[in-house]
């Protein structure tokens, strides 16, 4: 167990290393440049000479990524250009708002995604199955942007349950948590439903009704367990997909996040921010992939980590 | 019991004094909804168990048998499978049209059942002691502790070593005859009136299914359990069951008495059914094939051993190792059928794979003068070997022609030209009885039988000199099975094929072998030709093979075999440590054996 989890945690630098030179180097060969967004249109050519000797763009590929490759072991994720700030000090102010938007939104998206796919399987080819296809099929089809203003213009401006954006209290996290959790209880659902329908079938499943055990028991404790255990190696795989989602939807609700910090960066091609926050929603799918690797086996005692 | 009565008269008894019996299945008719109509699964079909009898079900593949079962414990599947007609009546409660409350209280208290497949039926992320704790907590107001004392009793009931410790495991550590004792164990705590096994044994090796069939008769006699016995195996019907009912097509042939049955079985298909069961002794009469030691043989094996690595630790090193097949010799004459035989595990589909080249292996195996290296083989090699698998259904690309099936092994040798290629395939239908305008049809519309002879097909598209047939007739049914036997002693009678038949079965084995190499744990224990095996084993493993075979005569009552103790051997070894070599030695005429063991 502890060999197995030295053996990832390695290999978790190692694609965190690779993340990093891959992202360094879209940027490098990026058309914009980050020099003439500080100097502003009416720097002098000197000026901007300057700015760029100043924070080392003028140097080789090379040199700059083993630069910021020797910050990074040393814990530094390099300055702002543009705020002057440390980038790890402006992640780290954003981060507890990502953090529990990402937690509501997944929260909803399973809670969501289990019971509609549930639901589905066992009124298989009915009425209930068919219209809950037909949803998830629809949410997992529409685009967040606009999901999410289609939600603020209902709930928000007509209907005035919730803030319209901002951050604070709960009723400010319902609509974009929702708008995350639409898009996921779409797959989810899909996914839950196959493998709740395959599980059904098995002789196990068979065996327990051949027992007398009541349809409830037969379901919560003999399929669900089975049934989910594909659905929780896809969470790990899943949180990628929903960091991109975060980058939306949190400019969309003026959520203080890292996803909205990014969304600004590469508007001003702010290379420190940008490769910061990506290598923090790195970490956080390294980490999330982990977390459903090391709980499989606690569901599944077939599962040896090793 | 509440009467005494006289096994041969029990038929009768059990109709005439209706307080014995215990279920009764009057007129029932099941069907299946189909986008063409209802089609008939089960017709008019009537019996009556008796209290503490044992009634066999007995059939082919699509004969209802396993129907009439789920409709007896309500559990056919919905919405499509539905009893469309008839009674079925426990005690005095008509089962059929009870609620699904009412049906759920009688399911595992009153009929239990046990199935064919142990493997799968226990659910793997469970322990067994919960499964079977919840079993009895269904259906009787215990403690969780009480129910416990009892699942541990009746862990202890079904004779399974160190119960306790079996509480709390997961199926998946145990073996696959641990994991049917647990489901014997689940459906016998409640003392059910009726026991519905369907093909209890048959995913089971020989050895193994002789414990459980004993254990399910001892376990009858003490608690007076009438037994509905489900089986393909006319073996198992005859030494377990005093009335059989043999059912074809949902529909009832004949019934009646089990010795009655088998002395004068007065339907035409029983008859069929019963000449069709390969038996112990038969194939003594048939002279093995002329012994052709002088010729070269189509292949040879010499010390080859198979072994793979368990690795563990931080740094995954090899700790343990597999052997699988260790250090075995034998040759293979032209034109002979040599059967591997053994149960699951002991490494004869692994030898299959070596000679093949499709895992590596140490030693020398050397194939019509080729000798066999691991990865890609020379063409000229790989066309004088050719295989025929266990499933053929699995075996045939689904989406593929049988002609394209058929001819692929023409097409990837490049031999011929499409005309060239086509009429080969049309020539090797015939030979293997299929008609060759059935070649524009696909695997799927045909039976069993007729896709285990495509692919035999197949294997003689490029007139190979040695077919290794992996369990090749074991997943059809008896009738099927002789003819696919007939079938493969014709071609190789025809054409001087050499056959290396890897089988579990003993009677299969005993029919179409002219020489026998037994394997226990990868290594061989016994070898010589089918006379010496059959007719004078030497080595106590081939013999208790032999013994544990169920034979189809009633009137044969063997002592049961007496019950291996102690740990069961396991081919995983430390590194640097090994099985104990066993030394095959001659006991004359080349009856081999292994030393020390006997």
């Amino acid at each position: 167990m502890a060999g197995y989890l030295l053996r990832r945690l390695v290999q978790s630098a190692l694609i965190l290393l690779g993340v990093s030179f891959i992202t360094y180097f879209l940027l490098f060969i990026l058309p914009a440049d980050p020099v003439r967004q500080i100097a502003g249109r009416a720097a002098t050519a000197e000026t901007v000479a300057n700015i760029r000797e100043q924070l080392g763009l003028d140097q080789p590929f090379l040199v700059q990524y083993s630069r910021y490759l020797a910050g990074l072991f040393q814990g530094d994720l390099g300055r702002s250009y543009l705020q002057r700030t440390e980038v790890s000090t402006l992640i780290g102010a954003r981060l507890p708002a990502t953090l529990q938007l990402m937690a509501a939104g997944i929260a909803t998206e399973l809670v969501l995604g289990l019971s509609m796919g549930v639901a589905a399987a066992l009124t298989r080819g009915k009425a209930l199955d068919n219209s809950l296809m037909i949803t998830s099929f629809v949410t997992v089809s529409a685009p967040q942007f606009v999901v999410s203003l289609l939600l603020l213009y209902v709930f928000a401006v007509k209907l005035g349950w919730f803030p319209i954006g901002g951050y604070g209290t709960f009723a400010h996290i319902v609509l974009p948590a929702l708008t995350l959790g639409l898009l996921g209880s779409g797959w989810y659902s899909r996914m839950m439903r196959s493998s709740m329908v395959e599980v059904l079938r098995t002789d196990y499943i068979r065996t327990a009704r051949a027992k007398g055990l009541t349809r409830a028991r037969v379901i919560l404790r003999h399929a669900l367990p089975n049934a989910v255990l594909p659905v929780i190696a896809m969470i790990g795989i899943d949180i990628g997909i929903f960091m991109g989602g975060i980058v939306v939807v949190e400019s969309v609700f003026g959520w203080p996040g890292i996803g909205q910090l990014a969304w600004q960066a590469i508007q001003r091609v702010d290379i420190p921010i940008i490769m910061g926050v990506t290598l923090v929603s790195a970490a956080a799918i390294v980490i999330g992939n982990l977390l459903a690797d090391l709980i499989a086996p606690f569901i599944d005692p077939r599962i040896k980590l090793r | 019991m509440t009467s005494t009565r006289q096994t041969s008269t029990a038929d009768t008894a059990a109709v005439a004094n209706s307080s014995a019996t215990v279920l009764a299945v009057d007129g029932l008719c099941v069907s299946v909804r189909s986008e063409s109509g209802l089609a008939t699964l089960v017709s008019d079909l009537s019996f009556t168990l008796a209290r503490g009898e044992t009634l066999a079900i007995a059939g082919e593949s699509g004969s209802g048998k396993s129907i009439t079962s789920l409709a007896i414990m309500g559990l056919l599947p919905p919405p499509a499978v539905r009893v469309t007609g008839g009674v079925i009546r426990l005690g005095d409660t008509a089962l059929t049209g009870l609620p699904e409350g009412q049906m759920r209280s009688i399911r595992g208290d009153r009929i239990a059942m046990i199935f064919q497949e142990p493997m799968t039926s226990l659910n793997p992320v469970l322990t067994v002691g919960s499964q079977l704790c919840e079993a009895i907590r269904a259906h009787e107001p215990v403690s969780r502790s009480a129910a416990q004392a009892r699942a541990l009793e009746a862990l202890r009931q079904v004779r399974l070593s160190q119960p306790e410790q079996r509480m709390g495991q997961f199926p998946h550590e145990l073996s696959g005859g641990m994991r049917q004792r647990v489901m014997i164990a689940m459906a016998l705590v409640l003392r059910p009136e009726v026991l519905i096994a369907d093909e209890p044994t048959t995913a089971l090796d020989v050895t193994v299914q002789r414990e459980v069939l004993d254990l399910l008769r001892d376990l009858q006699r003490e608690l007076g359990t009438a037994i509905i016995l489900i089986t393909h195996d006319m073996g198992v019907v005859a030494e377990m069951a005093e009335r059989v009912i043999i059912m074809r097509q949902g529909r009832m042939v004949e019934t009646g008495n089990v010795r009655d049955i088998f002395a004068r079985p007065s339907h035409a298909y029983t008859r069929a059914l019963l000449d069709a069961v390969p038996r112990m002794g038969a194939g003594a009469s048939r002279p093995s094939a002329a012994h052709s030691e002088r010729k070269v043989p189509v292949a040879r094996l010499d010390d080859v051993s198979v072994r793979y690595d368990v690795r563990a630790g931080l740094m995954g090193r090899v700790s343990h190792r597999v052997h699988a097949v260790e250090r075995v010799s034998f040759d293979i004459r032209p034109g002979e059928t040599f059967a591997l035989v053994g149960e699951s595990g002991c490494g004869k589909s692994t030898i299959a794979k070596a000679m093949v080249g499709l895992v590596p292996h140490e030693g020398m195996i050397d194939i019509v003068g080729h000798r066999v290296t691991g990865g890609r083989q020379a063409g000229a090699f790989r066309r004088a070997v050719q295989l025929v698998f266990q499933d053929p259904m699995a075996a045939l690309d689904a989406r593929m022609r049988v002609g394209d099936l058929v001819a692929e092994p023409l097409v990837i040798h490049g031999i011929g030209n499409a005309t060239e290629q086509r009429k080969r395939a049309e020539e090797l239908m015939i030979l293997v009885g299929l008609s060759p305008d059935q070649l524009n049809r696909y695997p799927h519309e045909f039976s069993g039988g007729q896709r285990q002879r495509i692919c035999i097909a197949r294997a003689l598209a490029l007139q190979p000199q040695l077919v290794i047939a992996d369990e090749a007739v074991s997943a059809l049914d008896v009738s099927v099975q002789a003819q696919v036997l007939a079938l493969l002693r014709d071609l190789q009678k025809n054409f001087g094929i050499a056959i290396l038949f890897i089988s579990h079965d003993m009677a299969v084995v005993e029919n179409i072998s002219d020489r026998v190499a037994v394997m226990f744990l990868g290594q061989i224990v016994e070898m010589g030709t089918r006379e010496q095996v059959f007719g004078d084993p030497l080595h106590p493993y081939t013999r208790r093979l032999i013994q544990a075979v169920p034979l189809p005569d009633p009137d044969l009552k063997r002592a049961p075999i007496p019950r291996l103790t102690g740990e069961v051997a396991s081919p995983i070894h430390r590194v640097g440590f090994g099985p104990e070599r066993r030394q095959l030695v001659d006991t004359g005429d080349g009856h081999l054996v292994a030393m020390g063991d006997r």
